[in-house]
């Protein structure tokens, strides 16, 4: 089934907010703050307001006139639409420059001068744990999250959420072991980088205010536009049309805040649309430092693990709180281990906030155990396949917050990850100075929970059909999917479906797009709805006395109404059961409705005179359930892995001071179509989410768990060294080379 | 700021149009404001991704670089331009290989891989890749990209082939 919005994205007729121009709109330029950390002193705006065609000014204190508690956030309540008295990291809009032409405005905004106090600032998360420079006063929890409530009024930390999980007793586990082993890693700050840069669009409408934006949480932004106002949910409409891209980036509020000020105070449409250089300071990925430990028993099998993350969350906590618990319980990996002990931080520091990014913390957390399980396996010389398969988290054990493992096929995705990697077999290790290698590592994840989904399904009186639903097609094909979910029900052709994009004025909640979430939880509310339609229509069929089975539809409403007229709806919601993991154990029986499992394989040829590494075979395997749309299942599989490639090979960003050094696509280097495995293999292993949509589950970040320990252990299989940061540059393998030879470089 | 205009007269997707530039604008902007023509679009501003791609006079440029007064005289064709009113070999394979995600670099692969097309019926799969190398595609839809590519050349091939047979 190909996507149903195929013709009008390979004609650029696809709607995107990009495109959007409105009538009397001016657009705004913000100015940024240039130190990381400091008090304002002075914004002085008067040369930029003398520009012929600036319409007005804004900084922090004019939103106060629409806007009097202008600080938002889904965890905490900390970030505030413009700066107000200090800045807190490089790069924070601290003014706005609107005009009716964005040249003018952008030329106006470089005319602006501002003052600061300079304060000290922190930028490493483990220094942010004791540093004396703190980020914020005091911790706002938004109170949306009932176990974040215990934080409110907290002062003098940085640490904006702690995480514990205890498992049986970690001191017996190691006392138990024959040996044991503790490495530390990190993973370096890096960005989302969707191709359509963020941007919103605020059209004030009477009473009412309508945000045209590219936000893959429409239903979020209406909910908290309406708090930071004092309205009702009612007078906000959030119109989503395609996104051009957003792996996280677009979630909760980014843009949409600023032009709904921006729009109140203007009393005019305001569009901001950033450039890409601008997305560098608005939402990142966390950095991180992580250390585990590990005890190991005689016979291979691994009795206990400690594990401590530290997560980088700059200077505002966006998701980073949920991304430290949410991920955090699932650090030691999907291994049966008796006894664990898992403390995590979230982190404030001087630098670009960090969120959510296709993975929500998973890959970070992959990174550091699969480095680490192969460590130790080359360390106590067992294969590091058979390492994996004498301690792998099966079905029906106990995963380490005690749920336990359902429709988690991990032990299936490991076989079959060594069977595509032909593991079995021995590779030719190449000649000379290019010497190859290969690597496994496999993930898992739990998806966000609890969270609702609601759907409406339409049906006419021709027997076609609307979807109405809040879930935003990104790229990930959730229109085609939700499409096809809706009229299996219905029994249409799934042309005969028209999907209705996200408006709040039309379409019912939804949490958001996010998490690889949305099959599973919209999906199912998409089936309900489309069940309850189907209930009503066989309903309607009793009414008017015909058969439901071979009465054509039309014939149903032709005989209620007397001519074609009239609809049928039906409504669908879901919500999961769970339960939250304890406060000082970490442990809970239901802590997610699925898991998610990623393996990857690659082959590697190291040039050991350059540190050159090139990935010449790249496999995914993946638990997906049953797959709706196995096209574009294969394409978020390698789609995901490329993405993590560029995260593993290239994609870093540089500061200075906390101030970015490289925020452009010339300096920051994802990947192109050179830079891609000349063969990319993707399998799907048989497997069945019995509680999912006709089988399926999520699969949006599945691919991006394993890739980055994959090449690590790629690297020292095929020249014997160990990389335990990312990026895996030539610069840091000929240096580890170097360093093994006894004679290392200079900084 | 300077907000001299100037007039200047085209072919655009094969009409003959005229517009007031100023001297800083670029080709995107006049696209996208004097005539509502969106699938060029300014994505990383640097010309270094390929989503601004137009055609000017027969070869893909950036957009987003390309000084609006510049195309004075000159035959502009955009992502917009349909011949027949239907979709071509490119468009056809990168829909029937499901050649995209997001579809925000799409229009910029399509006119890249029609010229590649256009100098290289038969590409191998590396003359793809440094074809292309200049596009960027955050979803990375690189492997479907190569095959649609591939598709086309054949679909090309074949409807050359039946319009031989016929003549």
């Amino acid at each position: 089934m190909p996507r149903l919005e195929g013709h009008a994205k390979v004609t650029g007729r696809a709607e995107y907010i990009h495109n959007l121009v409105l009538p009397g709109m001016l657009y705004g330029k913000i100015f940024r703050s240039s130190v990381a950390h400091g008090r304002i002193r002075r914004i002085d705006t008067s040369a930029a307001r003398a520009v012929e065609g600036v319409h007005s000014v804004i900084t922090g204190e004019d939103i106060l006139k629409v806007i009097p508690r202008p600080y938002y956030g889904p965890a905490f309540h900390d970030q505030p639409i413009l700066a107000l008295d200090k800045v807190r990291h490089a790069g924070e809009p601290v003014a706005v420059v609107l005009a009716a032409d964005p040249h003018v405005a952008g030329e106006a905004a470089q005319r602006i001068v501002a003052e600061y106090e300079e304060l000290p600032a922190v930028f490493d998360e483990v220094e942010a744990m004791t540093s004396k420079a703190l980020v914020h006063e005091v911790l706002k929890p938004a109170g949306t999250f009932p176990d974040l409530k215990h934080l409110e009024g907290r002062r003098d930390t940085n640490v904006a959420l702690d995480f514990h999980l205890r498992r049986g007793d970690v001191a017996r586990g190691f006392a138990e072991a024959e040996r044991v082993f503790e490495h530390s890693f990190r993973t370096q700050q890096v960005l989302h980088v969707p191709l359509e840069p963020f941007v919103s669009v605020a059209e004030p409408t009477g009473e009412s205010l309508t945000l045209h934006t590219s936000s893959q949480t429409p239903s979020f932004v209406r909910i908290e536009i309406a708090r930071l106002l004092g309205w009702p949910e009612s007078r906000v409409r959030v119109r989503v049309p395609h996104l051009g891209g957003g792996f996280g980036a677009k979630v909760y509020v980014k843009l949409e805040a600023l032009v709904t000020a921006l729009a109140l105070l203007s009393r005019r449409p305001v569009k901001i649309a950033l450039s890409m250089e601008e997305q560098f300071y608005t939402i990142t990925k966390h950095a991180t430092t992580l250390r585990i430990k590990s005890g190991v028993a005689k016979d291979g099998r691994i009795t206990a693990r400690e594990c401590e993350v530290w997560w980088n969350g700059g200077a505002y906590a966006d998701i980073g709180p949920r991304v430290t618990q949410k991920s955090g319980f699932t650090a030691p990996g999907p291994y049966d281990i008796e006894h664990v002990k898992i403390d995590s931080y979230a982190l404030y520091t001087n630098l670009p906030a960090a969120g959510a990014l296709r993975g929500f913390g998973i890959p970070q957390l992959v990174w550091a155990y699969e480095c680490h399980t192969d460590m130790i396996a080359r360390s106590l010389g067992i294969d590091t396949l058979e390492f994996r398969r004498r301690n792998i988290l099966r079905e029906g054990r106990p995963q380490a917050t005690g749920t336990v493992m359902r429709d988690a096929a991990i032990d299936k995705v490991l076989e079959r990850l060594a069977a595509r990697m032909d593991w079995g077999s021995p590779m030719a290790r190449g000649t000379g100075t290019v010497r190859r290698g290969r690597g496994i590592a496999i993930g898992f994840k739990a998806s966000i929970s609890p969270t609702t989904s609601v759907a409406i399904v339409n049906v006419y009186a021709d027997g076609s059909a609307s979807l109405y639903c809040s879930t935003v097609d990104m790229g990930q094909g959730s229109d085609t999917a939700m499409a096809q979910i809706t009229a299996e029900v219905l029994g249409l052709p799934v042309e005969a479906v028209k999907v209705v994009h996200p408006d709040t004025d039309v379409t019912p909640y939804d949490m958001g797009t996010l998490g690889s979430r949305s099959l599973y939880h919209m999906g199912l509310a998409v089936k309900r709805a489309a069940e309850d339609a189907l209930d009503k229509l066989t309903a309607l069929a009793g009414e008017v006395g015909l058969s439901a089975e071979t009465t054509p539809v039309p014939d149903l409403f032709r005989k209620r109404y007397g001519m074609q007229a009239g609809n049928v709806v039906g409504v669908g919601s879901f919500i999961p059961s769970y339960k939250s993991p304890d406060h000082d154990t970490g442990l809970s029986p239901d802590v997610t409705p699925f898991w998610m499992v990623g393996g990857a394989g690659v082959e590697v040829e190291v040039d050991a005179e350059t540190g050159r590494v090139t990935v010449t075979k790249l496999v995914n395997v993946a638990d997906v359930g049953t797959p709706i749309n196995p096209r574009i299942v294969e394409t978020q599989l390698s789609g995901g892995a490329i993405m993590q490639l560029g995260f593993t090979m290239t994609e870093k960003m540089e500061f200075d001071s906390g101030q970015v050094t490289n925020p452009s696509l010339a300096d920051y280097r994802i990947p192109g179509m050179l830079d891609i495995p000349v063969t990319i293999v993707n399998e799907t292993v048989d497997a069945e989410q019995e509680s999912g949509p006709f089988g399926a589950k999520g699969v949006g970040e599945t691919a991006t768990f394993s890739v980055s320990p994959a090449i690590a252990n790629a690297i020292d299989d095929a020249v014997g060294v160990r990389l335990t940061s990312l990026p895996l540059t030539p610069e840091a393998v000929f240096r580890a080379l170097r360093a093994a030879q006894g004679n290392p470089l200079k900084d | 700021m300077s907000t001299a205009l100037r007039t200047i007269r085209f072919t655009l997707n094969g009409e003959a149009v005229s517009a007031q530039v100023a001297t800083h604008e670029n080709l995107v902007e006049l696209l996208q404001g004097r005539f509502g023509l969106t699938g060029a679009r300014e994505s990383c501003g640097q010309g270094l991704c390929g989503c601004c791609t137009v055609l000017v006079d027969g070869t893909a440029v950036s957009g987003c670089l390309y000084l609006a007064a510049l195309v004075d005289g000159a035959q502009v064709s955009t992502i917009e331009h349909s011949k027949e009113g239907g979709l071509d070999a490119v468009q056809k394979a990168f829909i029937e290989c499901g050649a995209f995600q997001c579809g925000f670099c799409t229009p910029g692969f399509i006119l890249m891989s029609r010229q590649l097309l256009a100098e290289k019926p038969d590409p191998t799969e590396d003359e793809i890749r440094h074809y292309l190398s200049g596009n960027l595609c955050r979803c990375a839809a690189y492997p479907e990209i190569i095959a649609a590519v591939r598709r086309a050349a054949e679909m090309r091939r074949t409807e050359k082939g039946a319009m031989v047979i016929r003549d």
